[in-house]
């Protein structure tokens, strides 16, 4: 087995608005492996971004804020850095890959600028070696022509393009660990396989951990060692990929596996989808997250929150259904209603 | 960017034509005989007549605009009666005296006015920015001659600190030319110092809490990179926008400061040009004001389009 | 069955808590109500409509006529003899005077902004809506008349004109004219192709219609914006004029003519100047603050 790189307890982030207390993350677990993959799924608003972005400590000044909770990289504790530590971790230790390729880079400033400038701010070399090192990166991520692109404004370049440069960027710098945020959900299809596929190229090459946040199953499936599901800014399962798939514990993730269309499914038929809406943010907290959208609830559900339990090594889930002694089994009949 | 360019270039040309026009219509319709003021009500009516006659003023106004069009384009913009010398050497004269307080001013302004509004955007809601913006909109608020008698009462009047009136002059020191230099130049930077320190801080504001600034910061870059290079370049454009229109508004600010002061510039030239209703030498200079205005104009916008890649590319939004 | 459960979601998941969130965001979007809680806006009202009542009530709070010569009191200070603020070169109070000139100032930058306004929304209308050709000769006109600088043309046109409140007027109208038409055209570009105008363009809704029920309406929170602030601009436009003596002439009083009277006598009798430039500095402070607090509440978006 081996060794633990990141491994974030009970994280609680929570954004203060003028209209009350959003809990946008409220209660996250996992650990990640060096070398290792994991997913992050789970619908728009549960949370998968700002677990990312309170790893790196990057929440909106003021509003946002962890209140609780551990993000332990190699020993070190992430809340606890200063300044010029973080600077050293962020892009270092970790790079981010976001969603929109066109908004991480910079429009102002030609493409090789900014690798060398990235370069040069996390490594002690000079310009002209900073300059090999990133083309070496462009021609590493299937770039034609690197030296050419260098000089190559980001508009000019297309989304697929610009998401191989970021990818160059960061892995200049043969970061540990890479946090790829939906890295290919504003990408033509086409391209999304082959963006993939470079990220696990280069990991294979440089023993890299990547945490992959998506909301895409079948990307899962094909990349991750283990998965979390995340639920309205809490983990509701976290298990390795294959037993997941194969054994779901949590109601949500049945709902979630149900509503991926297959290509066994008759063309015409419908998509299963999850009826009714996560709850609002501002107002969870006191009971099961899922209790108003779960067709197993009981009364203790509306009641307490559920703790995230070990019911399998290395298999957690947060329902108060489901445990060692007490196996919810899908499809059963709700006889406690 | 070279076709946004030539195509700016082109665009400007309908306007100077216009601006030249108005120009030639607004000064025909001031009331009054110009020949006649020139020589005085007692002047004989022969004189009067052949004056007329030799200014064109006889001829039909059709015609009289193909002769003015004709002297423009020779670079004739006439010759000022109360000055008795052309007024084209006449605004050489001035124009370098405008130039040196407008352009200091600016430079002042533009400098201390982006520091501020840097400050501020980056301090959004603190205390120091709430201080720098009510003093930024007290800065706009403010009538600029009001503030030059102010300062004039202040420095000159109860300190004696500074000198109130003319330009200094190299004979007698630097002192004497930069002591000459402050009050106006003071004055007339307040208000495009307050306008940069407000559209610098939206500006920034609005670069700072996007994406691309959060993308940066989590390639680990010192926030001075993040702040001072990327989002500071990311934000210029308005600034240039407002540059370009400060330029403008300072030419205007300089016709009050320079009566206010007593500086030998553009502004006390016309000044006395429409105090002795010197019709040639106002014609000349609102003509050269208007025509140096679309010039700036055409420049922001290129200098707009060099920073600012992007314009070039999404065709159309380089101009108006 | 359901809806047992239903009820208990509701209590559990806070159903009652939810819709008093809503109902406290939707308090909170008003647009009064927001205008309320911005502090620097309310504060530019306050100054505004204090100025305003000032001006209207001119004859009620005035303490002397303001335009009565007493030549054994020039040149008086504050407080001296029950004059508030002194007495000017003619010995007239300076306190009357002011309080009256704020009606000439106010009437003036409001006038000229409703003048500039009308005929520049008229023009960006047009402009705007009918494009082609049209667009292309009011803008070059607007272009045009924008490379003078403002002060230069409203010179120009107050020497051709002659001085006199509703020259005054006229010229800071004319003045703002192409930043009006300016703003509505640009404002006009983006309601022209809502879908809303396409459907009522497809159900035969005639162009003066179009333009005056379904364009103007949705134009109109930049354009109470931009005046608002343009009123400030014309207060100084009236000053300035008046301080090149250009606009309202003698004895009638605007701050204008106050200040430039007071700049003749900076040595001798300050508080002139001073007095009447800080009831200008106030008065557009608080045009500035309002239409700021204004513009931030229709649109946080807008930023110029």
């Amino acid at each position: 087995m081996s060794e633990n790189l990141l491994t974030v307890k009970d994280l609680k982030t929570y954004f203060f608005t003028a209209s009350g207390v959003s809990k946008a993350v409220d209660g996250v677990s996992f650990t990640l492996k060096k070398g290792e993959t994991m997913g992050i799924v789970g619908e728009s608003g549960s949370g998968k971004s700002v677990t990312a972005s309170s790893i790196i400590r990057l929440l909106p000044p003021k509003i946002g804020r962890i209140v609780e909770g551990t993000i332990d990289f190699e020993g070190k504790d992430i809340i606890k850095l200063n300044k010029k530590e973080l600077l050293n971790f962020r892009g270092k230790d970790i790079a981010v890959i976001f969603q929109d390729p066109m908004t991480s880079l910079d429009p102002v400033f030609k493409i090789g600028n900014q690798m060398v400038e990235m370069i040069c701010a996390h490594q002690d070399v000079s310009k002209e070696e900073a300059r090999k090192m990133a083309v070496e990166a462009l021609k590493k991520v299937g770039i034609p022509q690197p030296e050419k692109r260098m000089e190559s404004y980001p508009y000019e370049l297309s989304g697929g393009m610009c998401q191989r440069v970021i990818i160059a960027m960061a892995v200049c710098c043969k970061p540990k660990m890479v946090i790829a945020d939906e890295p290919t959900t504003a990408l033509d299809v086409t391209v999304q396989a082959q963006v993939l596929e470079l990220l696990q190229e280069l990991q294979d090459e440089m023993d890299t951990s990547i945490l992959l946040i998506t909301h895409n199953l079948g990307v899962v499936w094909k990349m991750c060692d283990t998965v979390m599901v995340l639920y309205a800014g809490k983990t509701v399962e976290y298990a390795d990929t294959k037993t997941l798939y194969a054994q779901p514990l949590h109601p949500y993730t049945w709902g979630l596996l149900d509503s991926m269309p297959k290509l066994s499914d008759t063309v015409k038929g419908e998509l299963n989808t999850i009826p009714g809406v996560p709850p609002d943010l501002r107002l969870t907290g006191n009971c099961c997250n899922f209790y108003n959208r779960c067709p197993y609830a009981q009364e203790r559900c509306g009641k307490e929150v559920p703790e995230l339990v070990e019911v399998e090594p290395g298999h957690f889930v947060a329902c108060h259904r489901q445990n060692k002694e007490n196996k919810l089994v899908r499809g059963e009949e709700n006889r406690n209603e | 960017m070279l076709k946004t360019i030539v195509k700016r270039i082109l665009q400007s040309i309908p306007t100077l034509l216009i601006v030249v026009t108005f120009t030639f219509i607004l000064t025909r319709m001031i009331p009054g005989n110009p020949a006649l003021t020139m020589l005085g009500p007692q002047a004989p009516k022969e004189s009067v007549e052949q004056l007329e006659e030799e200014l064109g003023l006889n001829k039909s106004k059709g015609e009289q605009y193909v002769i003015y069009l004709k002297q423009i384009l020779k670079g004739d913009f006439g010759r000022s009666y109360s000055y008795n010398q052309s007024v084209v050497e006449l605004i050489k004269e001035r124009i370098p005296n405008t130039l040196v307080i407008t352009l200091t001013s600016l430079l002042i302004a533009l400098v201390l006015g982006m520091i501020v509004g840097i400050v501020s955007a980056v301090r959004q809601y603190s205390i120091l920015d709430y201080i720098f913006m009510v003093l930024a909109l007290i800065g706009v608020s403010m009538p600029i001659f009001w503030l030059g008698l102010m300062l004039v009462l202040v420095f000159s009047v109860n300190l004696g600190w500074l000198p109130a009136m003319g330009m200094g002059s190299m004979a007698k020191g630097v002192w004497d030319v930069v002591s000459h230099m402050i009050l106006p130049c003071f004055c007339l930077s307040t208000i495009p110092m307050a306008t940069f320190a407000r559209i610098t801080r939206s500006s920034m504001l609005e670069v700072v809490n996007n994406d691309a600034v959060k993308a940066l910061r989590a390639r680990g870059l010192r926030e001075g990179v993040v702040i001072w290079k990327h989002a500071l370049k990311n934000a210029l454009p308005p600034i240039v926008t407002v540059l370009g229109l400060q330029l403008a508004s300072a030419f205007t600010g300089a016709i009050l400061t320079e009566s206010i002061f007593s500086w030998p510039g553009m502004g006390t030239l016309i000044v006395s040009a429409i105090d002795n209703r010197d019709y040639a030498l106002i014609q000349g200079v609102v003509l050269f004001t208007a025509i140096v205005f679309v010039v700036i104009n055409l420049i922001v916008d290129i200098v707009y389009t060099v920073i600012n890649p992007r314009v070039s590319y999404e065709s159309g939004k380089g101009g108006n | 069955m359901a809806k047992q459960k239903n009820t208990a979601t509701a209590e559990v998941l806070g159903a009652e808590a939810h819709s008093q969130l809503i109902k406290r965001e939707r308090r909170a979007n008003n647009v009064w109500n927001k205008l309320r809680r911005n502090k620097t806006a309310m504060i530019g009202l306050v100054i505004v409509v204090f100025m305003m009542l000032m001006a209207i009530l001119a004859p009620l709070i005035a303490t002397h006529d303001p335009n009565a010569i007493k030549p054994s009191e020039t040149y008086l200070s504050f407080g001296e003899k029950g004059h508030i603020f002194g007495t000017d070169e003619f010995g007239r109070d300076l306190f009357s005077r002011i309080v009256y000139g704020a009606r000439v100032s106010l009437i003036a930058a409001i006038g000229g902004t409703v003048v500039g306004a009308i005929i520049g929304i008229l023009l960006g209308l047009l402009s705007g809506y009918l494009g082609g050709a049209v667009d292309a000769v009011i803008m070059r006109l607007m272009d045009g008349m924008l490379a003078f600088p403002f002060v230069l043309l409203a010179i120009i046109l107050m020497t051709i004109l002659g001085s006199g409140l509703p020259n005054v007027i006229l010229a800071i109208g004319i003045g703002n004219v192409p930043s009006f038409a300016r703003v509505v055209r640009g404002q006009v570009h983006i309601v022209k192709n809502e879908e809303y105008c396409n459907a009522g363009r497809v159900l035969g809704v005639s162009n003066i219609r179009m333009l005056f029920r379904h364009i103007l309406p949705n134009t109109i929170s930049p354009i109470i914006v931009y005046a608002t602030l343009n009123v400030a601009g014309a207060i100084i436009s009236e000053a300035t004029l008046s301080f090149l003596g250009l606009g309202i002439s003698q004895p009638t009083a605007s701050w204008g003519n106050i200040l430039r009277a007071g700049k003749d006598c900076l040595n001798t009798a300050p508080h002139i100047a001073t007095i009447s430039g800080i009831f200008i500095l106030i008065t557009v402070l608080g045009f500035n603050l309002f239409g700021d607090g204004v513009r931030d509440v229709l649109d946080p978006k807008m930023k110029k």
